[in-house]
């Protein structure tokens, strides 16, 4: 069995973003730019957030359509990047239909969640969890 | 490919409206000495020649600041905004949260100068390195500011990580107490920002980013996050300001006799219930939410079902935002007891993009000044009553439209009114700024009258009152004051939100500023706090603050404090005291 981070209740989202500082403050930076989780709001704050997390599809759309198979499926869901097979190409993002994956310009790839749940650490409302993928 | 920027920033972002440019410039020397924030705000704001600018003249520059905190540490969330002020025709410093220091900072940029003015309604969208100006005519004019934010969330990209700050029918209209909303619910709310928006032809300011920035010692850096993540979410701050957020001040000021009534005729509003922080949280609270960076999330929202008035059974639901400040602005000065009745004022505010605690005050004067005759109905259009919210409603309007001479003098605050219409014993601003909702005591007031801009959270002289069961002599109440204030020069250079003080002590900014690579010491940061003061009030008194001029209404020598009745003589000889002191720090 594989985890992923995996949406409690968006509703009790605020929007702080410390999921997102969290996920870039891997590489040890302050930032957005490497972030793989993201949170947006519904169409203004009053409608509350929409909280996007890569769902560790056990049939992932965005390596379908990888041409170089840069993206390698996991066993049991989700993908890895590899990321000197990459080409920076776009088109994964483009596949995923939750649009959960976002773009480092700073290397010209995409930034792919690597499950590690780091992030989860950092929510202080318990919207995210790490859960088995099923 | 993006070029990687260093945590550190010292890039400044030029904005010329008149000439649709802009450029960047590399303004270490500055960030150097000042950190960011207010100190680089004012320091920059004296190169445009704020103080010798007309307040709605295209010289008057605009800075907004944020500082090495922002993004990199748990509530460094703020955003500051400094130009000459069209209410006080002073030095202007404001402050937001909301998504717009994250947005600046990782835009890659430690400050915004806007510059000049458009001939015709622009906004401008800046995406990192891009920056565009967009024609905003067809934006102009229109009734809600919430419409407005839709209208650019539509077309500008970056949901998350974008600040959409924008101005209402009240900053195009100048009125001089119009504020800048941004993200729907944030504000530069005092001292007229929005009016100098206005002014400039500039409906909107969207910035966005999503860069990563380098910092120079990344194992240290962690650390101290975990640190004050641990102490920003384990602390009872969390608690004070989550559950039932700012409101939960409304019942204890009430109890002890400080919550300003019905233009401070009364320091207690008997329905004070109705209007109070837990009333609010268990009717009409729906959601919180928080400014990007902080876990706090002190933003509630409370939901309002209104039916359609000609369709049985259709309703929608209006999302207004309620803090403490609005609540007595509105509620309580106004005589507004009733929480549905407050949180529709609340949004008539919102929606024309007033300062809810200018506006509340200028209501509350204009009200006592028709039952004592120096105005007459023919003056308020509209029959002013304490309570009466469907009257004050309709007098926001008026105050937008300024269909008369009374409405233009009101739309100008409350000291410009008075001086007009008379009853200054009871028109309720210090330095020309209406008052905040803390009749505390006198460290209260003489806080708002030495504060550089005049509101509660340059120095808390509400909290001085509140932790002490006697007074020291007025001397030493200014002393304490001013170095409150010289200390959150460092705080607002940070940029850290001013909940976040206990956590934000001076050893901890010393060591947390260190793995950004910045060193200074705690005694550095004190010496810091006060040249920032000192350049920062130099400004002030340059742009025309004269102390010596500072008025003071009556009204709250006559109204009973928590420290009994305020003393004229109390009050007096700590302003002679400031002024001397003001004196020596300004004079090089
Ligand atoms: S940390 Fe939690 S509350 Fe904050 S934005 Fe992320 S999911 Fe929402």
């Amino acid at each position: 069995m594989v985890r992923r981070v995996a949406v409690v209740d968006s509703d009790l989202c605020v929007g702080c973003g410390s999921c997102m500082l969290a996920c870039n403050r891997r590489f040890a930076e302050v930032g957005y730019g490497k972030t793989a989780i993201h949170i947006r709001s519904a169409g203004g704050v009053e409608r509350g957030f929409v909280v996007i997390v890569c769902r560790a599809c056990k049939n992932p759309p965005c390596a379908k359509v990888c041409p170089e198979d840069a993206l390698l499926p996991r066993d049991g869901g989700g993908v890895r990047l590899i990321p000197n097979k990459c080409i920076g190409c776009g088109y994964c993002v483009e596949a995923c239909p939750f649009g959960a994956i976002l773009w480092d310009e700073e290397v010209d790839k995409p930034v792919i969640c690597t499950y590690c749940g780091y992030c989860v650490e950092y929510c202080p409302y318990g919207v995210i969890e790490m859960r088995e993928v099923s | 490919m993006a070029v990687k920027l260093p945590v550190n920033l010292a890039r400044v972002l030029y904005v010329d409206l008149t000439r649709k440019r802009s450029w960047v410039e590399d303004r270490r020397d500055l960030i150097e000495e000042y950190l960011g924030g207010v100190g680089l705000a004012v320091a920059l704001a004296r190169e445009e020649g704020v103080e010798r600018a007309d307040p709605l003249g295209p010289e008057n520059g605009i800075v907004f600041a944020v500082g090495p905190f922002n993004g990199a540490y748990p509530m460094g969330s703020k955003t500051v905004a400094v130009f000459r002020s069209p209410l006080t025709g002073n030095l202007g410093e404001s402050y937001a949260g909301g998504r717009s220091s994250l947005a600046i900072k990782f835009a890659g940029y430690q400050a915004i100068v806007i510059r000049g003015a458009s001939e015709s309604p622009v906004y401008v969208a800046v995406h990192e390195d891009e920056v565009k100006f967009r024609d905003a005519s067809a934006l102009w004019g229109m009734s809600s500011s919430e419409t407005v934010g839709r209208v650019i969330r539509e077309r500008e990209p970056n949901p998350g990580f974008r600040t959409i700050m924008r101005i209402g029918l009240a900053g195009e209209r100048l009125v001089r107490f119009a504020c800048v909303v941004t993200e729907t619910y944030r504000h530069f709310g005092r001292l007229g920002l929005g009016a100098v928006f206005g002014a400039k032809r500039l409906k909107a300011l969207v910035v966005s980013g999503r860069r990563s920035l380098e910092v120079p010692d990344r194992r240290g850096y962690r650390e101290v996050y975990d640190e004050l993540y641990e102490l920003s979410t384990k602390s009872n701050l969390m608690r004070k300001y989550h559950d039932l957020g700012t409101p939960m001040n409304v019942l204890p000021l009430n109890e002890i006799g400080a919550l300003p009534t019905k233009n401070l005729k009364s320091g207690r509003f008997e329905q004070a219930e109705g209007i109070s922080g837990e009333h609010m949280a268990e009717n009409y609270l729906i959601r919180r939410a928080a400014c990007s960076g902080c876990p706090v999330a002190c933003i509630h929202l409370a939901g309002i079902r209104e039916p359609y008035p000609h369709e049985k059974y259709f309703y929608k639901t209006t999302v207004v935002s309620y803090d403490y400040e609005p609540t007595y602005s509105l509620g309580s000065m106004l005589g507004v007891g009733d929480a549905k009745r407050l949180l529709r004022l609340i949004h008539e505010v919102e929606r024309v993009g007033l300062d809810a605690m200018s506006t509340g005050v200028a209501l509350a004067w204009a009200t006592e000044a028709l039952e004592r005759g120096l105005v007459r109905e023919g003056d308020t259009i509209v029959k002013l009553r304490w309570g009466d919210a469907e009257a004050y409603r309709r007098a926001i309007s008026l105050l937008v439209e300024q269909p008369n001479d009374f409405y233009s003098a009101l739309a100008q605050g409350v000291e410009r009114a008075s001086q007009i219409y008379g009853g200054s014993e009871f028109a309720m601003a210090f330095g020309g700024n209406e008052m905040p909702g803390y009749h505390t005591g006198p460290a209260a007031h003489i806080g708002f009258l030495i504060g550089g801009r005049h509101s509660h959270l340059d120095n808390a002289g509400y909290s001085y009152d509140q932790k002490r069961a006697e007074l020291p002599d007025p001397e030493q109440v200014v002393d304490d004051l001013m170095a409150e204030e010289a200390w959150r020069m460092v705080l607002n250079s940070l940029v850290v939100c001013l909940f976040a003080r206990g956590i934000y002590r001076p050893e901890m900014v010393s060591k947390a500023l260190d793995p950004l690579g910045i060193r200074r010491s705690v005694e550095d940061l004190r010496e810091l706090g006060w040249r920032i003061y000192r350049e920062r009030m130099r400004l002030k008194v340059d742009a025309g603050f004269d102390p010596s001029r500072l008025r003071i209404p009556d009204r709250i020598f006559e109204t009973p404090s928590p420290h009994g009745l305020i003393s004229p003589d109390y009050v007096q000889r700590a302003l002679e005291h400031y002024h001397q002191r003001l004196k020596d720090i300004c004079t090089p």
